[in-house]
């Protein structure tokens, strides 16, 4: 029954509007005028009416920035993070000044230059001065973001990691895995052919570098302390991202990638400034299937001596696999 | 001509049509038809994003057993924002606006009876056409429509395991696929082969209007990058039915360890984007010239730095084969690399600052129409400064690690090159609907839709921007699997809000189309008062488009508001005074 009223009401519409529109033509005919004739009062009306949906919007736009800026994510917390954070409010800045003053233009010349009947146009053709000023402006203003951007990248990729501690991030559908690679430091290899039963990431026991190598379900950092993350993938392309270290790196089958970076402010530190729900947390950001959505594990920054204790209570992957 | 006398039946008329202007019409029908299908898709998925689990039964309605008890299935989900993706970056915005507006207007503008081969063009249609059928016939089938993202990236393509989408339906999407780019290759080597040859007397190529230049650069970037496509999708029809490695390694899914190895889908991404970059602009560049043409005319002064827009058309053309990486920085390739890729991809901005500046200055001191079409050409060199100006973020890798693949770029993209070309196409439709159909669009109608669209636009996609910002990762089913994107749900209800207005809009869009083929007033021969030559030919659209000669061209298209003549439009068959310039 509510459904035949919908039908109903979309035919009534539809009528609605044929007749609007028949009547809208034959007034104007009755004025012996065209009803799709351009009009000086439609170029009064459209460019009024243009002018204050385009203010509205620039409006509109610094109300959000206002009234969502509690949703961004919080300075970063890592050592190169800050760095971007430093380029990104450049470049946002840069592109914002920009916005605020050729929105408006446009909106001002819409405005000024409506048409009328009694005008013409100024005809020009070109200015090559003008122009040669307007290619020129925006290559120096973007020589200056080229170059910045270029260093930061630099100093967020190529870092020394000698002295990095060693986690490898093992991505499959839909849930994340680590491995720490214990005292030395070293992973031990792994391949998917060694996936079986337990041995859930394929580690060879055969390489003495596996021995110590501890698989847990939670990613604990130590404050001040550089991690080098190495990313594999089982299934399909998995994106491993820490918004909050600004960190993002695919884990792609068949090859290992890897970030390294240091984090500067433990968990406890972040719930303080952030609130008692805080924590950090690594996503999946690449596509990867149904569940793609809920693909995430706990990251957990804290001192040292939490990092000992915490890491101790965790079980040694070769033990648990010789056990079975 | 000959071809006036041949007796014309219903199906050579309209169905296997050479004719480039009903070849065109029938592009920008089915282009239409599946902007509408695409647009539904998004309202639906909207639904889910602003109520996560709330039951809608027009949900349970259109999807049936894909969203049981009236709430999306998360796999559904993900099939609904392939799907979008696919029909509004290769139907509507590929074929719809570069298959009408080519089709439509290069003979016309330039003086031509037709296409260069009007076999061709007709083959580029229906191959086309076969294309919408398969992927519409995809819809359809019992384990669902591909939906791996738009980009399709192996293995989760690949593997029929590792999402149900990749079974039949992602078959069918790269058999569609497929039968799109022979299409759109016979199509785009036709426009060429007919810019570059079948040119009137005295239309030098500095003479042609900026639609034209868009057009040509559009279909050479085409032809030189859907090849790679096609490679690229074969390749992986290859790895899905006949067992070769070229884009899997190392993978267990399901439990079984698959025996590929020695592959990358890091290829597959290269070769994709090899495409998939110029396609950004192979669906902007014809909005831009659309605009041009449009902005020209109803400000009636000639286009500003016609040299410049030219040149930065073919700045940006270029720069596109080289800036493909930038979709890449984060798969952990060279940092170098990734260097030269930022370099090359904000140069970009250089072109595309000329045009906007020369836009500005072509509005400024104008006589400005208020024409439906001027209503949306302004409004796309507003959204190509919004949406352009976020570029900047994007282009540049160190800054790309924290936006990548968030919201912040499914804003982006949507307003610089969704809006910007859907904006183009409508400005298009306005604009040449009188040629096309020998009636006008109604007036009143079409300033609503543009007032409503325009805000609605802004709405949806603007606070997008905001969620990524958030930190919050596109293509997700719900954001309520995290406690630190709960309270974006807000944002999410606002977006959704706008995107229902928005659809609704269009309504007025669909109803004035169609009622004013049939019903609308009669257009006389040049209702913008316009110099370029589409407007010389006859309102009746006959066969052969001039039913004496062609007429010559003496002049540039831009002669608006010359001092000397009483008109403020000069046509382009008008021949020079003495002391007046041709080109400028």
């Amino acid at each position: 029954m509510i459904n035949i009223l919908y039908i109903l009401i979309v035919f009534l519409g539809i009528a609605l509007l044929v007749q609007s529109t028949r009547i809208g033509e034959l007034l104007a005919e009755l004025n012996n005028k065209n009803v799709n004739d351009i009009t000086d009062k439609d170029n009064d009306r459209n460019g009024i009416i243009y002018f204050i949906v385009l203010v509205l919007f620039v409006v509109f736009v610094i109300w959000q920035m206002i009234a969502w800026n509690k949703f961004l994510l919080p300075e970063a917390a890592s050592i190169h993070g800050l760095i971007i954070d430093g380029l990104m409010s450049f470049t946002m800045n840069t592109i914002l000044i920009v916005f605020f003053i050729l929105t408006p233009l446009l909106a001002y010349f819409v405005l000024k230059y409506r048409g009328n009947s009694n005008k013409k146009a100024y005809y020009i053709t070109h200015s090559n001065k003008l122009e040669v000023v307007w290619t020129v402006i925006p290559a120096i203003f973007l020589t200056g973001v080229i170059i910045y951007g270029l260093r930061t990248w630099d100093k967020a990729m190529n870092v020394d990691t000698t002295n990095a501690m060693v986690v490898e991030v093992y991505a499959k559908q839909f849930d994340w895995t680590a491995r720490y690679s214990g005292e030395d430091n070293t992973l031990g290899y792994a391949n998917y052919k060694l996936v079986e039963g337990p041995n859930q990431l394929g580690v060879d026991l055969n390489d003495i570098n596996s021995h110590d190598d501890i698989v847990t379900k939670e990613i604990h950092l130590v404050k001040d302390k550089q991690i080098l993350f190495k990313f594999r993938s089982q299934d399909v392309i998995h994106s491993a991202f820490l918004p909050h270290f600004r960190v993002q790196m695919n884990c792609v089958p068949g090859m290992i990638t890897q970030f390294a970076f240091t984090p500067t402010k433990t968990t406890n530190e972040m719930k303080e400034e952030e609130g008692e729900d805080f924590e950090y947390i690594l996503l999946c950001n690449k596509i990867c299937g149904a569940a793609h959505y809920n693909m995430q594990i706990k990251v957990v920054v804290e001192t040292q001596e939490e990092y000992d204790n915490w890491i101790a209570q965790q079980k040694i992957l070769k033990n648990t696999l010789t056990l079975k | 001509m000959e071809e006036h006398h041949h007796k014309e039946t219903f199906i050579t008329k309209y169905i296997f049509s050479m004719d480039h202007k009903m070849i065109g019409k029938q592009f920008l029908i089915t282009g239409m038809f599946m902007a509408v299908v695409g647009m539904i898709m998004s309202a639906l998925f909207r639904l889910q994003l602003a109520n996560p689990g709330k039951s809608y039964a027009i949900l349970e309605m259109f999807l049936g057993k894909w969203a049981p008890g009236g709430v999306l299935d998360p796999s559904m989900y993900l099939a609904l924002v392939t799907m979008h993706g696919t029909i509004l970056v290769f139907w509507v915005l590929t074929a719809g606006l570069s298959g009408t507006f080519a089709n439509y207007l290069i003979p016309l503008q330039i003086g031509a009876r037709d296409m260069a081969s009007g076999f061709l063009n007709m083959l580029s249609y229906w191959f086309f056409f076969l294309a919408t059928v398969v992927l519409m016939w995809s819809l359809f089938v019992e384990t669902g429509p591909a939906s791996g993202g738009w980009t399709i990236y192996p293995p989760l393509s690949a593997l029929p395991q590792a999402i149900a989408g990749s079974g039949t339906g992602m078959t069918l999407w790269l058999i569609s696929i497929a039968l799109f780019i022979v299409g759109s290759l016979l199509g785009g080597l036709n426009y060429i082969v007919t810019i570059l040859n079948l040119r009137t007397k005295g239309m030098s190529m500095k003479r042609l209007p900026l639609t034209i230049w868009a057009i040509l650069v559009t279909a050479i970037l085409g032809v030189l990058s859907f090849p790679v496509l096609l490679s690229c999708a074969l390749l992986l029809i290859f790895d899905r039915s006949f067992g070769t490695s070229f884009y899997l390694s190392d993978i267990i899914i399901g439990g079984e360890a698959l025996h590929h190895t020695g592959g990358s889908p890091i290829l597959f991404e290269h070769l994709f984007w090899f495409l998939g970059h110029p396609e950004v602009y192979i669906i902007l560049l014809p909005a831009l010239g659309i605009t041009s043409e449009v902005i020209a005319v109803n400000s009636r002064k000639p286009i500003f730095g016609y040299k410049a827009m030219v040149g930065s058309i073919l700045a940006i053309g270029g720069l596109s084969f080289i800036v493909w990486g930038h979709h890449m920085f984060m798969t952990g390739m060279d940092p170098f690399l990734g260097s030269v890729f930022t370099f090359t991809t904000l140069l970009i901005a250089i072109p595309s600052a000329v045009k906007v500046f020369n836009y500005l200055a072509t509005l400024w001191r104008g006589n400005i129409q208020f024409t439906p079409a001027m209503l949306f050409a302004i409004a796309m060199v507003s959204t190509f400064i919004t949406g352009g100006l976020t570029g900047l973020i994007l282009g540049d890798s160190a800054l790309d690690i924290n936006v990548h693949d968030t919201y912040f770029v499914v804003g982006h993209f949507h307003i610089v090159m969704g809006l910007s070309a859907i904006y183009g196409m409508f400005a298009g439709v306005y604009h040449w609907y009188p040629k096309m159909y020998g009636r006008m669009m109604n007036k009143p109608l079409g300033y609503i839709h543009f007032f409503g669209t325009f805000i609605c636009a802004y709405g949806v996609f603007f606070p997008m921007h905001f969620l990524g910002l958030a930190g919050l990762p596109r293509r997700y089913y719900t954001n309520s699997a995290f406690p630190m994107f709960d309270e974006l749900t807000d944002i999410n209800g606002v977006i959704t809000f706008f995107a229902l207005a928005g659809a609704v809009m269009q309504l007025f869009f669909l109803f004035n189309f169609f009622y004013s083929i049939f019903k609308g007033t009669r257009a006389p021969r040049n209702p913008w008062r316009s110099n370029t030559l589409e407007w010389t030919t006859p309102v009746e659209r006959i066969h052969g488009n001039w039913p004496g000669e062609i007429p010559t061209v003496y002049r540039w298209p831009y002669d608006y508001s010359k001092p000397g003549y009483d008109e403020d439009f000069v046509s382009q068959t008008e021949p020079l005074k003495e002391g007046e310039e041709g080109e400028h």
